[in-house]
């Protein structure tokens, strides 16, 4: 049942230009603070100011009485507490509004009502809080002292969860002719989607129901967690969410104050409004990204890697975070720190630190950013270690096409691929051979040239299985679609998960033409709303394209078979004859166009058979891979960069990421998705960074110190696309929207490394500032002999 | 992030300002092109009872060709000095550096009064009129007078301005023929506030070789004569090193290469 695809293919595979972006380029979004609600009133929160302290009271002018609202007020409502089956995970409890203890600041204290937001500020300025300051658990490692600030009293130490992975490497310690050490850093840094968070709350008195809409990635979790929180029904609670100005994971938790505007609403007879501000952005929220590691490699002479092993640590804030929990980065930091190679022996323990700053979340890329920057220093580390080019040391190491389906010694199961044809590529693409002769003669502006590469592989939709063994409360089962016929011919895609830039308004109109041949003008995606969609997970794990996707196709399938049906009764012709074509069931010499079968079952249905399939033209189908543990998109991303070693300055001269995802819906949209995400991994590399005084106090409130990547840091980024499918998704598909921003702050640190090796530097920690830069300079000339 | 409650008010005389500003007694504020001053209100850093908006007092906004000088409204923006709304005076020294300020959004609405009157260290013309040795009128209530730009600034955010004072004009000293200029400042990345700023003004015919280092933790360190640093600019650490700075190592190193690196530049013939 596969269409033909003549001169100007809109299915699998065709490079079209997305519909959505119609209204996105002419401002004609419409995102949570453009709708209009009829006497909406403006939230503003009072937010801790201490990183850690005891909330002794909280007084406000009587006036205000009615405009704040504390924790005493929420009776009933349940605190937030996201939790994992692993061992030793310890919970937290996270009321929405602080009671007890200030965890971090800008955690939530009082929630004030104003007629406009201005006016809510005002109140929040009119309140006094007795706050007695603690001392501040804040720094990766010092948190994890004996004698550290509790976070939590009752734990009695700050390990949030211990995670582990043992294998022998006695074998590996015994053969070794080379053990290189390295420690490494990710510092804290902010998700940044143009779009903050944003709620509006308000209760149907008619239908009994909350109306909740949010901008956020997984409306039917916040929904469940809504329900859970407010003891309501969970048809008592409807979650929309309309156009999201960015997610990357930001949007895919439950906030409190998405709790506290829930209850709000409940107590007013209007609804209540909350549009989160740059600095509470920044300062109270979108944290994510603090690694440490410690890791040794043994290897033999060529750098082939016999044993790795690890102490690695992520500091994941204040509270665990529904659904997500604080459990998922220190899981995925040990499961995935081998990366792409043959690693015979591993060992490897994490420890999830809680700290008086805000709870870590799950940014684009999760915890394989920092676990890529770490593995892959650790391979230039050991192609210095025994005078190879590292991306020799990297084809040595890493795992061959014909172990093809491969499980890592962590379990995970490569699904496909040619890692050291990407890397060749990539070699090439970048001209290594020209870098090197380059690097022999002096610049004529000072400056000093490296060139560096990474190499990851991206599991993406992983489902069942890998979340159940994570014990996390979001396990994702079958991915749902709904696929209904309109009376005019035109189709409805109805999806739970939600669309936020990945262009699938599009991607998933082209599968349906894939399958049915319907223009993709008249396929219109559903999705964002409680009410019409079926119940999600959401849009997180670049799963869109392979389960939303796969749903979608599936749906599709069985709507082609019930419209051959009535078209084969109609036509008068065996179904199994019929094709779709040009949006018309195609026989072997009739015609009939869905137009009119859907006439027919809808308004004429005297002329069906009698023993038509009664679902009719709507189906509802749901779809998981045949193996569910994920896809493994794999990228190699090679840049040379220029150096200003007096001033520590970075600047590329060239990028390039050779990436295998599969076959690709659009290709166009995965060259967005790979665009932007190395944009933000430059960011992770150069620029972005949250940094706290000792106290736990945020030193980064607004866009002016926490810089962004802009356009004249982005370099024109150079594509090579490979497709080797995926053997267990529909057509082959695999996940790839995280990709782009987990290579670049691995292969930037390299180029920066190789640039200063004349110079006996090293650089370890990103962002890589100039004044970390200049610094490791100036430790180097402390250092050395001269 | 919003403002507190404000007045606001559009006088159309320097006279009606400065008795605006006077009345409110210090609470007011200037509004000229509100790049500062309104995310500091956004922050509720700056809580003014009165904006006195002066964009539209013809006085600061004229251009007069004057005798060895160009006066220039201080409520001139960076984008009408980019593209080129002044006559060339200072052989394109002007049009270079306002075309560096920040992004082309701030540079529409920004002013050069503004960001002296603000007078952020890091901001590009304190240092740039400092060594062009401009002056500037202000009006008060009780008159006007001069001050030199390279006097305005006291220390970080904080100007000789008498809390009721305007900057009306701005007085930039012609180039001669044979001038030469040079202008660097380090960025962590494009159009972000500096971390080392340079600029360099060498006017052998007018006896000049003026030398404002910019973006310092205070006022930019100027060197009136800065004939012998020309000449061996390799000599220009100790400015850096040696001045009493409070530098942090790191910085102190990028400032004192953007100096010599524009010193260099300047002294190329």
């Amino acid at each position: 049942m596969m269409v033909e695809q003549p001169g100007g293919a809109k299915g699998v595979g065709a490079r079209v230009l997305r519909k959505e972006d119609d209204r996105y380029m002419r401002g004609r979004g419409q995102y949570i603070a453009d709708i209009g609600f009829v006497g909406v009133k403006d939230v503003a929160f009072y937010r801790s100011p201490v990183a850690h302290g005891r909330l002794n009271g909280i007084t406000f002018p009587p006036h205000l009485r009615g405009r704040v609202f504390t924790n005493a007020d929420m009776v009933g409502v349940k605190p937030i507490t996201a939790l994992t089956a692993l061992p030793n995970f310890k919970p937290s409890v996270q009321p929405p509004l602080a009671t007890g203890k200030v965890r971090h600041v800008g955690e939530l204290v009082a929630m004030c009502l104003g007629d406009t937001r201005a006016e809510a500020e005002d109140v929040v300025a009119e309140l006094q809080v007795d706050i007695d300051e603690l001392p501040a658990a804040v720094d990766i490692l010092e948190s994890q002292a004996a004698d550290a600030p509790l976070v939590h009293d009752e734990w009695g130490d700050n390990i949030n969860l211990t995670s582990t992975w043992e294998s022998d490497l006695a074998a590996a310690k015994a053969a070794a002719t080379h053990v290189v050490s390295r420690e490494f850093r990710t510092n804290r840094q902010c998700m940044v989607p143009i779009e903050g968070r944003g709620a509006v709350a308000e209760w149907n008195s008619r239908l009994n129901q909350l109306v909740l809409h949010s901008s956020t990635q997984m409306s039917h979790l916040v929904r469940t967690g809504i329900a859970e929180c407010l003891g309501l029904e969970e048809a008592q609670v409807r979650v929309v969410a309309p156009d999201v100005g960015g997610g990357f994971g930001y949007k895919g938790i439950m906030t409190p104050e998405e709790v506290c505007l829930a209850w709000l609403a409940m107590q007013c007879g209007h609804p209540v409004r909350w549009l989160e501000d740059r600095r509470e952005h920044l300062t109270a929220s979108a944290n994510c990204r603090e690694h440490h590691y410690r890791m040794t490699t043994y290897t033999d002479d060529r750098g082939r890697i016999l044993g790795l092993e690890g102490v690695t640590a992520v500091n994941v804030g204040a509270y665990s975070s529904y659904p997500v929990s604080s459990g998922l980065e220190g899981a995925q930091i040990v499961s995935n720190l081998p990366g792409p190679y043959v690693v015979p022996a591993y060992r490897c323990v994490n420890y999830s630190v809680a700290s008086n700053k805000p709870p870590i979340l799950p940014y684009r890329g999760v915890a394989r950013t920092g676990v890529c920057f770490a593995m892959e220093l650790m391979i230039d580390a050991i192609a210095r270690a025994v005078g190879r080019e590292p991306s020799d040391v990297r084809l040595e190491n890493l795992v061959p096409p014909s172990a093809m389906p491969y499980t890592s010694v962590t379990g995970k199961n490569f699904d496909s691929g040619d890692y050291p044809h990407a890397i060749g590529l990539a070699v090439d693409a970048i001209d290594l051979a020209s870098v090197r002769r380059r690097q022999q003669t002096r610049e004529p502006d000072g400056r000093r040239i490296g060139v560096g590469f990474s190499f990851f592989t991206e599991q993406g939709a992983h489902g069942t299985s890998i979340f159940h063994g994570w014990g996390i409360p979001m396990v994702p089962g079958h991915e749902q679609a709904v696929a209904r016929l309109t009376p005019d011919g035109s189709l409805e895609l109805r999806i739970g998960a939600h669309s936020h830039g990945q262009g699938m308004e599009t991607t998933l109109a082209q599968v349906a033409h894939e399958v049915l041949s319907i223009d993709l003008q008249k396929v219109k995606l559903v999705h964002g709303d409680t009410e019409y969609t079926p119940y999600s997970t959401g849009t997180w794990g670049s799963r869109g394209a392979v389960m939303s996707g796969g749903a979608v196709a599936v749906a599709c399938k069985e709507l082609g078979q019930r419209i051959t049906r009535i078209a084969g009764h109609l036509m008068q012709t065996d179904p199994a004859q019929l094709r779709f074509a040009d949006g018309a069931v195609v026989g072997p010499n009739n015609r009939m166009s869905i137009r009119e079968v859907a006439e027919i079952w809808y308004h004429k249905p005297q002329l069906l058979a009698p023993d038509v399939h009664p679902g009719g033209l709507e189906v509802t189908a749901g779809y998981k891979p045949r193996v569910d543990t994920g896809t493994f998109s794999y990228a190699c991303h090679a840049v040379v960069v220029a150096v200003d070693v007096e001033c520590g300055s970075v600047e590329i001269l060239d990028y390039v990421v050779v990436e295998d995802g599969g076959k690709l819906i659009n290709p166009m949209v995965v060259d967005g998705q790979i665009y932007g995400g190395v944009a933000q991994g430059i960011g992770t590399a150069l620029y972005e960074e949250m940094p706290f005084d000792s106290a736990g106090q945020p030193l980064a409130s607004t866009l002016a110190d926490y810089l962004l990547p802009g356009s004249a840091e982005v370099p024109a980024i150079r594509l090579i696309h490979m497709e080797t499918l995926s053997p267990n998704t529909e057509f082959g598909v695999k996940g790839i929207g995280e990709s782009g921003a987990i290579g670049p702050p691995a292969a930037i640190a390299n180029a920066v490394n190789d640039a200063l090796r004349p110079l006996g530097v090293e650089v370890a920690e990103v962002p890589l500032t100039p004044h970390r830069i200049l610094s490791a300079l100036a430790a180097a000339r402390v250092g050395s002999p001269s | 992030m919003k403002p507190t409650a404000f007045e606001y008010a559009r006088p159309s005389s320097i006279e009606e300002a400065v008795r605006l500003l006077a009345e409110a007694n210090g609470a007011a504020k200037v509004l000229a092109g509100g790049q500062s001053l309104g995310p500091m209100m956004r922050l509720r850093l700056a809580k003014p009872s009165m904006l006195v908006d002066v964009r539209r007092i013809p006085e600061i906004t004229s251009i007069t060709a004057g005798e060895g000088d160009l006066s220039v409204g201080a409520a001139l923006t960076h984008a009408e000095v980019e593209d080129g709304k002044l006559p060339d005076t200072t052989r394109g020294m002007m049009r270079f550096v306002a075309s560096g300020i920040a992004y082309r959004a701030v540079r529409n609405a920004g002013t050069i009064g503004g960001s002296l009157a603000h007078a952020d260290p890091s901001a590009d013309w304190i240092t740039c009129l400092s060594a062009l040795g401009a002056k500037v009128s202000v009006t008060g209530p009780k008159g006007t007078r001069q001050i030199p730009v390279d006097q305005l600034m006291v220390s970080a955010f904080e100007t000789a301005l008498a809390p009721s004072e305007i900057i009306t004009r701005v007085h930039i000293p012609n180039l001669s023929a044979r001038a030469r200029w040079a202008f660097n400042k380090f960025c962590r990345k494009t159009g972000e506030l500096a971390v080392a700023m340079c600029a360099v003004v060498i006017d052998p015919l007018r006896a000049v070789a003026r030398v404002a280092i910019g973006a310092t933790e205070s006022r930019p360190i100027v060197i009136a004569d800065a004939t012998s640093l020309l000449s061996s600019p390799m000599t220009s650490r100790s400015i850096i090193y040696e001045g009493g700075h409070a530098f942090s190592p790191a910085t102190a190193q990028i400032h004192a290469t953007i100096l010599r690196r524009t010193l260099e530049q300047a002294a190329r013939p």
